[in-house]
């Protein structure tokens, strides 16, 4: 039967399974638009398309499932650039359907053309030009099935506007034949062989958890792992939620701003078991004295990966849940009392020095409305944020049990991903509850999707973590810059007028008595609301490892604040 | 130091673009590229030829990052293999009749040939490895060189033997075999 290409479009989509789409209509992909009335499709209109982006990314996050966005040509697809690098970085899954001027009019400056898939090159994992309509279903089937499978990572379609229209027979392509794209599965007989007796020798081992848990679903056999050799876990950012943070075996998060007994054990173990994770330079510090007595077994889906940053003894390429499956039956039980005995030593001396153990200074701070808000909502809300002090604050206090509820731009580092992200998240998870965490300046980068949020009476929570300052950068200019304050000074609106301009209730919370209370209020509306607080200017994140010290060179927070 | 890799790719437009643009963007120096059809259609053979610095570590690091591009179907390293590889250069001579024997005897040391003669220049097409065609060249610049065009260097291994295979996925081959099984696919 006779389709136009943008049918067929839809018709694909619909087959992937796609039942909500963030996107934003323009010249270039009308078709597109008028096609989709005929579909089960939820569409919704964003307020840029940034935020559609970040949207689909958090839909993506939430749901396990491939997210996906529109945007017209030219300033509609550029516009989304920022939200496809926050995906590359971070191995989201979403595909982003852009329009283009017709085939015929390509390369001479159309109105709205913009090269969009020479922009998108090296951050997408694919990418597609379509010029005819006959070209469409396979390529719609191919980019679901490369940003889903192996690395998960976007993929971006930019359709001509003729290809949109023009009508062809419409056969669905049953199977996905890609001559270079083969993800493999299973790691090596031989390495698992040699992975094996480095486990066996270890006294003080130690499992770094990244998102390739999360990625590869691979959380209960990670636990399985974990338990019988009895080896403490770390977290990325991305890896957390992939390991209970209140087993006894963890460890929390690791890196720059990660707890001081996680970063010592790294320093101090033998060997290294990577599971799905990259060797950031925000969780290693410098390299040179990375680990210095640990072997490295690294379990890794890119093989581009291996070897990238830190050479291993073990590269285990393949699929994470895949390779653990093969592995745990392969490995004896073990204990490790006294590796876990040093390690809880580290942890009470740090504990000593957490803000959250500290007596009520009559200020607000950041770590304790977090912990609030964990205590109110059970720890099992899913978690958004921007980037910068209070992200990393939510990633120390709002510890997780569970995956997909931490909902955070790592990689990219992407302010004003909070509030977008929180919305996609709804859609994925509307009986859940969403709260987006947010600094004033991230905040104010995405604030216009406030209105996306009553137009969907999306039911999300926003905390504004408002200290007035754009937080970390003045953190880094007080420790490393002589408190020289450069551009960080931030006005902001009343943020409880600009929220009900939108229609969104909103409060101002001042003092800690308030703090309880306001979180009681938010979470008893359904739908949008916004809480600003206005928390202490001038804390700082602690631990933290200074960009290129040794991982265990940490600056802790300064005993003497405490008043004790 | 050099290496050389041989890139099976499928034959789409922008994929040159996509190999060259990895490169710029993980920062690997191209010494030469070159690309052409092969016995099949639908695929695209390269010869790259990078430096190298840091030796098979850096060469690692190339045959993973050119698996990342969706098209690319088979990498392999002949750096260290035993092949034959082959450059071609044309180059122009500012040569009247009156020295035009000297060049010809040249051009027929190095095998190489005169494929064009006009009134005060001639064309030497040589084709060998990169040292000879530099060997030539370092003869006929006191002649006076004023054009010249070179392929890049292509490369073939000998017999059966294929070159070395960092990354588990290339082991596929230039034999298009499916060896491997498929990821699963996550639901939809």
């Amino acid at each position: 039967m006779k389709k136009t290409g943008a049918e067929i479009m839809w018709e694909c989509v619909v087959r992937e399974g796609v039942e909500v789409v963030f996107g934003y209509p323009g010249g270039a992909n009308m078709p597109i638009y008028d096609a989709m009335l005929s579909y089960p499709i939820h569409h919704v209109l964003v307020r840029h398309e940034q935020g559609g982006a970040h949207m689909a990314d958090g839909y993506a996050r939430a749901s396990g499932k491939v997210g996906m966005a529109m945007g017209t040509s030219g300033p509609g697809a550029t516009n989304l650039v920022t939200g496809i690098a926050t995906a590359m970085m971070d191995s989201v899954p979403v595909v982003f359907i852009t329009g283009q001027v017709a085939a015929h009019l390509i390369g001479g400056d159309a109105f709205q053309e913009v090269d969009v898939t020479g922009i998108t090159l090296p951050i997408t994992k694919h990418n597609y030009l379509v010029t005819r309509a006959d070209e469409i279903a396979e390529v719609v089937r191919e980019a679901f099935y490369i940003a889903r499978s192996g690395r998960p990572g976007p993929v971006l379609i930019d359709i001509c506007k003729n290809a949109q229209v023009e009508q062809c027979e419409f056969i669905y392509p049953e199977e996905v034949k890609l001559a270079g794209y083969k993800p493999v599965a299973h790691a090596q007989k031989d390495l698992l062989d040699h992975a094996v007796k480095l486990i066996e020798k270890a006294q003080r081992p130690i499992i770094l958890c990244g998102h390739g848990v999360l990625a590869s679903k691979a959380e209960e056999i990670l636990m399985n792992f974990a338990v019988k050799t009895q080896t403490p876990v770390a977290s990325t950012l991305l890896g957390l939620g992939g390991f209970p943070a209140s087993h006894d075996l963890s460890l929390g998060m690791m890196g720059m701003h990660g707890e001081v007994h996680a970063n010592m054990a790294i320093q101090n173990s033998d060997l290294i078991l990577a599971f799905g994770m990259r060797f950031d330079d925000r969780v290693t510090g410098t390299l040179k004295t990375y680990a210095p007595r640990a072997k490295k077994i690294h379990i890794e889906i890119d093989p581009s990966e291996v070897h990238k940053n830190v050479a291993v003894d073990v590269p285990l390429v393949g699929d994470l849940k895949t390779i653990l499956t093969d592995l745990v039956p392969m490995v004896d039980e073990y204990d490790h009392d006294e590796w876990l005995k040093e390690i809880s030593g580290w942890k009470t001396e740090a504990d000593t020095r957490d803000i959250k153990n500290w007596p009520d200074d009559g200020k607000l701070y950041v770590p304790h409305l977090i912990s609030a808000i964990w205590k109110a909502t059970g720890g099992g809300a899913i978690m958004t944020t921007d980037v910068g002090q209070h992200q990393m604050w939510t990633a120390q206090y709002y510890t997780l049990d569970k995956p997909n509820r931490w909902l955070t731009s790592g990689g990219a580092g992407t302010m004003g991903f909070g509030l977008p992200s929180a919305i996609g998240a709804w859609f994925a998870h509307k009986d859940q509850e969403i709260w987006a965490i947010a600094g004033d300046g991230g905040f104010q980068m995405t604030a216009a999707e406030l209105t996306t949020a009553v137009q969907e009476q999306a039911n999300v929570k926003v905390a504004i973590m408002n200290n007035s300052f754009l937080g970390m950068v003045r953190q880094w200019q007080e420790f490393f810059f002589e408190k020289r304050y450069s551009a960080v000074n931030m006005l902001s609106p009343d943020f409880v007028k600009l929220a009900e301009a939108h229609g969104v209730p909103a409060r101002r919370v001042t003092k800690r008595e308030e703090v309880d209370e306001a979180i009681a209020w938010a979470r008893s509306i359904t739908g949008p609301t916004v809480i600003e607080f206005r928390v202490e200017q001038e804390d700082a994140v602690y631990p933290m490892v200074p960009a290129g010290a040794a991982l265990d060179h940490m600056l802790q927070r300064p005993l003497k604040e405490s008043g004790n | 130091m050099l290496y050389t890799f041989i890139a099976l790719v499928e034959n789409k437009p922008g994929v040159l673009n996509r190999v060259a643009s990895l490169f710029r963007r993980r920062n690997f120096n191209i010494e030469s590229l070159a690309v052409g059809r092969t016995e099949k259609p639908e695929i695209s053979r390269m010869t790259v030829v990078v430096d190298c610095p840091n030796g098979d570590y850096d060469a690692h690091k190339i045959e993973a990052n050119l698996y990342k591009l969706v098209n690319v179907i088979d990498v392999q390293d002949v750096t260290h293999q035993p092949s034959v590889t082959r450059d071609l250069a044309l180059i122009k001579v500012m040569v009247g009749p009156e020295k035009r024997a000297e060049v010809n005897s040249l051009a027929e040391i190095f095998r190489a040939r005169i494929v064009d003669v006009a009134a005060d220049s001639v064309i030497v097409e040589i084709t060998g490895t990169e040292d000879k065609i530099e060997g030539m060249i370092e003869l006929l610049r006191p002649t006076g060189i004023v054009e010249m065009v070179r392929t890049g260097q292509v490369s073939m291994t000998r017999g059966v033997n294929d070159g070395v295979r960092r990354v588990q996925q290339g082991a596929v081959g230039n034999r298009y075999e499916n060896e491997y099984e498929e990821m699963p696919e996550m639901a939809p």
